[in-house]
């Protein structure tokens, strides 16, 4: 008896039972649509920060005052954080050959009021390099000059929605607005970019650093940003930047984090959570499987007489089991595949309704839910298989 | 071809032991047409059972065509019934959602008769049995004669040696009966060994030996022309 005659036959048993068959195959088809989707929300999610982290560049190192990796003895050794300052940065930006830009950074909330409309904005302090380090769009204007960073002139580059609110009606170029209540010369407007890795850079404005400092009290900056010239020097670079501001601050005070390190850590956070979706939609494979196993168990009584008639006619018991096997496994697969289908459609759906989110299985996501569903069905399927097969064929011809 | 030298078969039903077949020894030749009678629980099914290696004696030798069987497992016996043995039952046991003609490929399919040969000898085996127009139907749609007859085709494809009927007339009119009797003597005219169960006197007849089965025993070996005033062999 050959594979395709058993599952000939037991397509024609199936066949049989319609209304058995597709319900039992749509407890299946359930199961594979649910680790398919709920893997394609997941991987969605994943690709989603991947792309946000990566529209920011892969050679960003961001240089923060402070040790935060308390390992082995380094956690009982105190270290008097020293602040992080425009020297340091400067320092960075000659010593470190690997580096293309330096943008050091200070961050504070305060009032931009132009005339008699005010607005309560995140302030950003920083340089000319700011622009390109964070890929920024300038709409209009020209964004902080390059030059001295202590000097710190009275300009500023104010974001879409800033500029809109503030501005409504009049031109915002060449402007004075009052941040903090000091006076300040709008040079340039950003492009509309939206939220970018939580922060709405169309509502902060730019001022240079040094002057940000001042206007603030600032002794320390918020952060260092660097970028290198290729992802190849990033480990080179990060640890020149760490043995620079070791000897400038006599300790290592600060905690050097690259782009790549944030990225692969919620990449993998990500997929974890993803897995652990695909295993809970797992569950439900399982349920079908005991689905199969229901009605194998019903078909296999409701045929005793058959079986009985098989073992006459010359079928060994291996054959028998087989035959019932084959039909679990049609059973599963065919669900497996409908399941497929109809995870595709919902998946489509999704992609219409929510274009932002790439909605998409991971490649391993469809085989193994498809496989796991022809496993659960054998399995399940084994029970009355060995039940059909140990019948004895006299007492099962009377059964007839 | 069918030789029994002592072979009984016991039942353990709770704790009363039923001896189904109680001490048995007979022989039949090839090619003969035997009629095993005798009343509702004498044995009969039981030793058609075991001459069809659907069952094993609980002791005694069976050896089938020059073979000794009652020895054999599970897996050797299943071998046996494909090449030797045919079963024709009264309930025809006809797979309802199969049509005549796959109903009568099944002990091919299970044999691994590949698929070529296979629709060629079902082509063969029906027209033999005088159903050729009749192949694409299912039992449903056949009356009981006809199911009978798809019943013993499907028995012949193998080609066995020996044709064992379990009172293959016995849910047929008279008339569809003869048919089927009919069918059975033309396939032992052919050379088959038959051992026809029945406790209809007209089907024993047929038959040039009779058996007469009284509690596990064969109580009388007649000849069919002494049947009608044998004791007990009519129910």
């Amino acid at each position: 008896m050959t594979v395709p005659d058993i599952v000939a036959f037991a397509l024609r048993a199936l066949r049989g039972h319609r209304v058995r068959t597709a319900l039992t195959m749509l407890a299946v088809a359930v199961g594979v649509a649910a680790v398919v989707v709920l893997t394609a929300l997941g991987e969605g999610a994943r690709r989603h920060v991947v792309r946000e982290f990566e529209s920011l560049g892969s050679t960003l190192l961001a240089v923060i005052p402070g040790k935060t990796e308390t390992t082995g003895a380094a956690a009982f050794v105190s270290v008097t954080t020293r602040d992080l300052t425009l020297a340091d940065a400067e320092a960075l930006r000659r010593r470190v050959p690997a580096v293309r830009r330096v943008a050091p950074l200070t961050m504070a909330t305060a009032t931009v009021a132009h005339r008699e409309r005010r607005r309560q904005v995140v302030i950003a302090g920083t340089t000319s390099e700011f622009l390109e380090l964070r890929r920024l769009q300038l709409g209009r204007g020209r964004f902080l000059p390059a030059g001295d960073i202590a000097r710190g002139s009275a300009v500023a580059v104010l974001g879409a929605a800033v500029a809109r609110e503030l501005f409504p009606a009049a031109d915002p170029l060449g402007s004075v607005v009052r941040i903090a209540g000091q006076r300040a010369r709008v040079i340039g407007i950003l492009a509309p970019r939206g939220v970018q890795l939580g922060m709405n850079l169309d509502e902060v404005v730019v001022i240079p650093v040094a002057r940000a400092m001042r206007l603030f009290n600032r002794r320390s900056l918020f952060r260092i940003l660097l970028d290198v010239h290729a992802h190849a020097d990033l480990a080179r670079a990060r640890a020149q930047v760490v043995a620079v501001l070791r000897e400038r601050h006599g300790a290592e005070d600060v905690t050097v984090i690259t782009q790549d390190a944030v990225l692969s850590s919620f990449s993998g956070i990500l997929r974890a959570l993803t897995l652990a979706v695909a295993a809970i939609a797992g569950i439900s494979l399982a349920v079908a499987g005991i689905g199969i196993m229901n009605v194998m168990l019903v078909s296999v009584a409701e045929r005793t007489a058959e079986v009985g008639l098989l073992r006459a006619v010359g079928a060994g018991r291996g054959q028998v089991a087989g035959v019932f096997l084959a039909e679990a496994g049609v059973l599963s697969l065919a669900g497996g595949l409908l399941g497929s289908v109809g995870a595709a459609a919902i998946i489509a759906g999704l992609r219409v309704i929510y274009p932002a989110l790439p909605a998409r299985p991971p490649s391993w996501a469809l085989p193994s839910a498809v496989g796991l569903a022809v496993a659960m069905g054998l399995l399940f399927g084994l029970v009355p298989a060995r039940r059909a097969a140990r019948l004895d064929p006299v007492v099962a011809l009377g059964r007839g | 071809m069918i030789r029994l030298e002592h072979v009984s078969r016991v039942f353990h039903v709770g704790d009363t032991v039923v001896r189904a077949l109680d001490d048995i020894s007979e022989h039949i030749r090839p090619g003969e047409h035997v009629a095993l009678m005798g009343p509702s629980g004498s044995g009969k099914s039981t030793l058609l059972h075991v001459i069809g290696c659907l069952d094993r004696p609980s002791s005694g030798r069976y050896v089938l065509d020059g073979r000794e069987v009652s020895g054999l497992d599970d897996a050797a016996l299943t071998e046996a019934r494909r090449h030797l043995i045919g079963f024709v039952f009264q309930a025809f046991h006809l797979v309802p959602r199969l049509t005549a003609a796959e109903n009568v490929e099944l002990p091919l399919v299970f044999a691994g008769v590949p698929r070529a040969e296979r629709h060629q000898r079902v082509a063969a085996g029906l027209a033999a049995v005088g159903l050729s127009a009749r192949a694409a139907h299912r039992p449903e749609q056949l009356s009981g004669g006809e199911r009978q007859r798809v019943a013993i085709a499907r028995a012949m494809i193998m080609r066995p040696r020996v044709l064992l009927a379990d009172e293959p007339t016995g849910n047929l009119d008279t008339a569809s009966g003869r048919q089927v009797l009919d069918l059975l003597d033309e396939l032992h005219r052919g050379g088959l060994t038959l051992v026809v169960v029945t406790h209809d006197p007209t089907v024993a007849r047929r038959a040039e030996r009779v058996l007469l089965m009284v509690d596990g025993r064969i109580a009388r070996r007649m000849a069919p022309e002494d049947i009608l005033g044998a004791p007990g062999a009519t129910a």
